[in-house]
């Protein structure tokens, strides 16, 4: 539809650049979205580059070093085992953000579409989507996430599973109720009017109202899966040891809590509730951007 | 208002009947072959065999079905490999530790939140106001098991105000007669002030620890709701018959402003049953959540799906009463129905 | 007209004096005055109304008079004195004591304004304890006599009723009853028939009319209405942009209006006797204006407008007898409410008191000829939207027969209707501008989807030649085109909304009340548009709307609709000064005029 390009780079171009102006406005007024953005600059970084650029191999143990205090050689101080409790708070960064990005991103795509098709066109797909969703939210969602994890098997492909398992009713959900109600606006029944077949109105006049929407459930629920997925090896599934991640960290350090070893759980438990408290911070910034109506 | 209830029982069955097809399916989703999986690693092939039988997953997947729904009918959860007791009877015995323990952190985060709410509404911009929005921000993020260890790390390693993180009851005590199996209650019943002390000394912290985690959502939805009501047509119009802010603020704002906040209650109870599991890991509390996670490890799956079952069951019904308190509250839902 | 108080009545110090008001509001973009520097006075007995467009500041005047403005809000300059009390300088007890009691207030969406979840008659009692007016023993039957006073039926059993078990005027009532149970000395009510039918308007008004003059109290009448305000009013006040700009005897206004803005507000109301063009400000008849190249006098005869255009080349049927549209005996049923429905056939034992479906149109017959505009009028809820809707083949009928150019377009369902070439020759112009428009898509994208998808321009130069074109005949400025929704006006939105219509030179355009949610200024501007189109291009209309005064203006014939029925159809002069049905009697006894 070459016809259709010219108007369309209109729409992109400058509903990008408008959207970017107010993206800057929001963080100039509000710094502390630009400060969870830093943070989650931060995160991807250490995601990224976390296990080469740290000063002890994480997995590595040293007997003689055992339960240090923090200190200028061992930042974090050391873990039971000698390890460098420091390095293995950076390098698990990037477990515990690809457990959060690819859970959410399934979600997003099964609880998106799902509920998008649900909200649209109504009937026997409502009704068999509504009744998958409700039938997920009688389940309380960290235990439901806990007998996925150990019938399916104790991977972090399966915490990755069962996370978006438990989060499926929410995008469903959002998605649900905001095709409902644009199913019979006016631009709808308007497209409707112009020769639009129900799939292309879907695909053109819905599901881009609905996307900003859903960019920030995602963000929002990344805080959500990071601390389930954190949950869920804290109590032994999922990551095994000696894998660097937070949670099962905390696990690790917890016996040592009443003893006075209090570094051993208390940094990579600091660290997991800075990176979820930076994605909810992050979730409610891009919700001002997206709709500056639902500020709270 | 009784045919409210009924009808809310109606359709609380298709959700149990979900929690049952759920729990069956979990675990004829296990991996490889269940049998093996119950008889235990150590079964030899005959072993394996024979538990097949019993269990009936030599037959078809509707007819395990029918076998599993008559064995529940029955009451009858499987049994344990590690402890070799029936799962009923260590869940029922379990069961009022983490009722107890979840109740009073519902209580705790209830008695502040709302209050906290309501005040940063009335007063935006306050320093109450941004109290309450700092500590909705960081509440959500606070994973519920570390809240608990610094708890224990500060009140009773540094401080020492807390007894030893291990359990219901110091073990200078013995348990009150059972009566409801809530040790507060039960002891208070017996007239035992000791026991009733020494009760609320362990129950403290966890019952902190999960408060201040499901405080953040609740304080949040009271503030957002409550701020909707105090700009809506019906609270202009009672400033403007000259009612008093406090008339207007809890006769007519309050109870408006709790409609959205018990239909919150639902989310706040299925993150609390979770975080309860967490809370009793920590603090080595002899609920049906450790008893769970104590399977786990030990890869007892019949406990595991015991729990899972328990747990939705308990959810649903939480969700009936606050579906019933709901109506209680809004006319619109006990008349029209 | 004005009330039976002589005006030698009147005390030398007004009820209200209203002196150098300004009132700012702290918005993210810095202090926004919303009314600046105005006097107003009331006087005992009289009712004063304030008449204005959206965003005049009229409101803002009365929150500030009773000082209940939000918490941005604050009174910057002048005062407020209510019967010798400085209303600005009052503490918030003295406030109260006053609210409720001496000045009131009624408001816009009765069914808002009343506690959703308190008996209405308790609501009523809280206001009576507030101000102790009755003993608590016998605070119960004030409150029932109060209902009663607001000619509210059955009292007693109302009492106990929920605001939602009532209809919007029963709301109305009861918000009437709040205001008025203290016998206040001056009551202001904003905009307090907006949003209810004509018909319940006029109870409405006539009730508040009959209680306030019983009782000698002062009104402040808040509305956007110029017939409202001259039937109902004494004086009339109109505000402009913050500004008072016109105040005067309200006889004296609609004769002579002095200011320029009233004259424009005055031209541009629909009213008995006017035509289309004299809706218009003065000023922008020449006909350089873009949007007038194609007009002609007032014409709209049926079969005048006989087809001269045939751009798409199709067949077009000469002079047969059979009209463009023709709708038999057309019937839509709704099912009533599903799960509850169910649910309480399965507690309530015995036969259902009601049937299972509604008919929301119930077996209506009519034809629209070639170049014609018919007007379909009626009440909310009187099924004039579900015809269109069907009509439009945007839902599907129950029973009965669309045929539209021979062909019976009633049988195809609306989702196949979608991609079928007929579906250019019928569009429609919707009710919310801004809710019609894809708030992701430019103007120019808006207007092309049509030709996109059913037009037969092909090639991006064309797409945007076809586009410019549309919009330089409906008047939108051709640099507008690559604007958003959001960086327009609502009348601008309402001409993309129309450029997309005829986009494709449809033979029949739907126009479901495309001027309800404009400016009357605007409306008149649009309505002159629609009028020009028509002439140019040759269209027949389908007009829904519930102001028979609009539908006037521009429809050679009416129908008139009433619970799913049509009560009356005919010529549009003959329906409105000869009606035949009492209830279109009703309808046009019920519509206030400003004296002309």
């Amino acid at each position: 539809m070459s016809e259709a390009a010219l108007p369309k780079q209109g729409v992109h171009s400058s509903g990008l650049a408008a959207t970017l102006k107010h993206a800057r406005y929001i963080i100039g007024e509000n710094p502390v979205t630009g400060f969870a953005f830093a943070l989650f600059v931060l995160i991807v970084f250490a995601a990224l580059l976390g296990p080469h650029i740290v000063p002890y191999d994480p997995l590595a143990s040293n007997t003689a070093m055992a339960l240090k205090p923090p200190s200028r050689a061992h930042w974090f101080g050391t873990d039971q085992l000698g390890r460098d409790v420091f390095s293995r708070v950076i390098a698990a960064t990037r477990l515990d953000f690809i457990i959060a990005v690819f859970s959410v991103a399934l979600v997003f795509l099964m609880g998106g579409l799902a509920g998008v098709a649900a909200g649209f066109f109504g009937g026997w797909t409502d009704r068999i989507v509504s009744r998958i969703a409700d039938t997920i939210m009688a389940f309380p969602l960290f235990v439901l996430a806990m007998g996925i994890v150990a019938a399916l098997g104790n991977t972090v492909q399966n915490i990755i599973i069962a996370t978006a398992i438990v989060n499926f009713p929410l995008y469903a959900r959002i998605a649900r109720t905001e095709a409902n109600v644009r199913r019979e606006a006016g631009f709808v029944q308007a497209a409707r009017l112009s020769g639009n077949g129900e799939t292309r109105i879907l695909l053109t006049q819905i599901l881009p109202n609905i996307m900003p929407i859903m960019i920030v459930q995602m963000s929002l629920t990344m805080g959500y899966a990071i601390l389930n997925a954190a949950g869920l090896s804290f109590i032994g599934l999922g990551v095994r040891p000696p894998d660097a991640e937070w949670g099962i960290m905390v696990a690790e350090g917890a016996a040592f809590m009443v003893s006075g070893e209090w570094w051993i759980a208390f940094f990579p438990g600091l660290v997991l509730m800075i990176a979820v408290f930076c994605f909810n911070l992050l979730g409610d910034g891009l919700r001002d951007i997206v709709d500056p109506q639902r500020r709270t | 208002m009784l045919t409210v209830i009924l009808k809310r029982l109606l359709i609380a069955i298709p959700s149990l009947i979900g929690v049952v097809i759920v729990t069956f399916l979990l675990t004829r989703a296990l991996p490889g072959d269940p049998a093996a999986y119950f008889a235990g690693p150590a079964a030899t092939k005959e072993a394996i065999q024979e538990v097949r039988v019993k269990l009936g997953l030599d037959k078809s997947l509707p007819r395990q079905f029918m076998r599993y729904v008559a064995d529940l009918a029955k009451g009858d959860l499987g049994q344990s490999l590690t402890t070799g007791q029936p799962v009923v009877t260590e869940i029922r015995n379990r069961l009022p530790a983490s009722a107890e323990l979840t109740l009073l952190g519902l209580i705790v985060s209830v008695a502040i939140a709302i209050p906290l709410g309501i005040f940063a509404a009335v007063k935006p911009n306050s320093w109450i106001d941004h109290t309450c929005r700092v500590m909705t921000t960081a509440g959500v993020s606070l994973p519920v098991f570390f809240t608990g260890l610094i708890l224990v790390y500060v009140f009773y390693y540094l401080l020492g105000w807390a007894p030893a993180p291990l359990g219901r009851l110091d073990i200078f005590f013995s348990p009150p007669p059972p009566v409801t199996g809530f040790y507060l209650i039960d002891s208070a019943v017996a007239g035992n002030v000791e026991t009733f002390r020494a009760a609320l000394n362990q129950l403290f912290l966890p019952a902190v620890t999960l408060g201040i985690f499901s405080l953040a959502p609740i304080a949040r939805m009271t503030r957002a709701s409550m701020l909707a009501v105090l700009a809506s047509d019906f609270v202009r119009t009672a400033r403007a018959s000259g009612l008093t802010p406090f008339t207007v603020v809890v006769t007519y704002a309050f109870r408006n402003a709790m409609l959205p906040v018990v239909t919150t209650l639902g989310m706040v109870f299925s993150f609390l049953l979770g975080a309860n599991v967490l809370v009793e890991k920590v603090f080595a509390w002899p609920g049906i959540g450790s008893y769970a996670v104590e399977a786990l490890i030990a890869s007892d799956f019949a406990p595991v799906q015991g729990f899972v079952l328990t747990m939705a069951i308990m959810y649903v019904l939480l969700n009936l009463a606050i579906d019933v308190l709901y109506g209680v509250i809004d006319p619109r839902v006990r008349l029209e129905g | 007209m004005s009330g039976g108080l002589p005006m030698s009545n009147h005390p030398p110090v007004p009820l209200l004096d209203i002196k150098d008001l300004t009132v700012e509001f702290s918005t993210r973009r810095g202090i926004v005055r919303a009314v600046q520097n105005i006097d107003l006075q009331v006087a005992k007995g009289e009712t004063v109304g304030i008449v204005g467009e959206s965003g005049s500041g009229k409101s803002v005047t009365s929150f500030a008079v009773m000082r209940i403005l939000d918490r941005a809000g604050r009174i910057a300059e002048g005062s407020v004195t209510f019967s010798g009390i400085d209303v600005r300088a009052a503490d918030d007890s003295q406030m109260r004591d006053l609210r409720g009691r001496e000045m009131s207030m009624i408001f816009q969406n009765p069914r808002a304004a009343l506690n959703p979840i308190r008996k209405v008659g308790v609501q009523i009692e809280d206001v009576l304890r507030q101000h102790a007016q009755a003993d608590s023993d016998a605070i119960t039957s004030k409150a029932i006599e109060i209902l009663d006073q607001v000619r509210i039926a059955r009292p007693r059993e109302r009492y106990h009723a929920y605001p939602f078990e009532l209809s919007g005027g029963m709301c109305q009532r009861v918000v009437i009853a709040l205001a008025l149970a203290c016998k206040p000395q001056l009551l202001i009510a904003d905009e307090p028939t907006t949003g209810l039918d004509v018909t319940t308007q006029k109870t409405v008004m006539d009730l508040v009319t009959e209680l306030t003059r019983e009782r000698g109290m002062s009104t402040i009448l808040i509305t956007h209405d110029l017939g409202l305000a001259a039937v109902y009013c004494d004086r009339v006040v109109v505000m402009e942009k913050g500004h008072v700009v016109e105040s005067a005897v309200s006889a004296a206004i609609f004769k002579a209006p002095a200011h320029p803005y009233t004259r424009k507000l005055m031209r541009a109301t629909p009213r008995p006797g006017v035509g289309l063009r004299d809706l218009l400000p003065e000023e922008a008849l020449p006909a350089d204006e873009p949007l007038f190249r194609h007009a002609r006098p007032c014409a709209g005869h049926p079969g005048l407008g006989n087809d001269t255009k045939d751009v798409d080349g199709r067949d077009k049927p000469g002079h047969d007898s059979e009209p463009l549209l023709v709708v038999e005996k057309l019937v839509k049923e709704y099912p009533r409410r599903g799960l509850t429905t169910s649910l309480s056939k399965l507690f309530q034992r015995g036969p259902a008191p009601e049937p299972d479906v509604f008919r929301a149109v119930d077996g209506i017959s009519f034809t629209i000829a070639r170049g014609e505009s018919v007007g379909l009028v009626g009440e909310s809820g009187c099924g004039k939207s579900t015809t269109s809707m069907m009509v439009m083949r945007l839902i599907d009928t129950t029973d009965g027969a669309i045929r539209f150019g021979g062909d019976d377009i009633g049988a195809i369902p609306a989702k196949e209707f979608a991609t079928l070439p007929l579906r250019k020759r019928i569009q429609m112009v919707f009710q919310d501008p801004t809710d019609s428009l894809n708030p992701r898509f430019t103007a120019a994208r808006a207007i092309a989807d049509p030709i996109l998808r059913l037009g037969d321009v092909r090639g991006r130069n064309a797409v945007r030649a076809r586009c410019e074109e549309l919009a330089a005949q409906v008047g939108l400025p051709v640099e507008l085109l690559d604007r958003f929704p959001h960086q327009l006006s609502g009348g601008q939105k309402a001409r993309v909304g129309i450029a997309r219509a005829i986009a494709l030179n449809p033979d029949l355009i739907i126009l479901d009340e495309p001027t309800a949610a404009l400016d009357v200024s605007v409306q008149a501007v649009v309505l002159n548009l629609l009028q020009d189109l028509k002439d140019t291009l040759g269209m027949s209309y389908l007009f829904v709307s519930h102001d028979l005064n609009v539908v006037r203006l521009l429809c050679d014939r009416v129908i008139v609709m009433q619970a799913g029925r049509i009560v009356e159809q005919g010529a549009t002069g003959r329906v409105l000064f000869a009606p035949e049905a009492q209830y279109t009697r009703d309808l046009l006894a019920a519509i206030p005029h400003p004296p002309v």
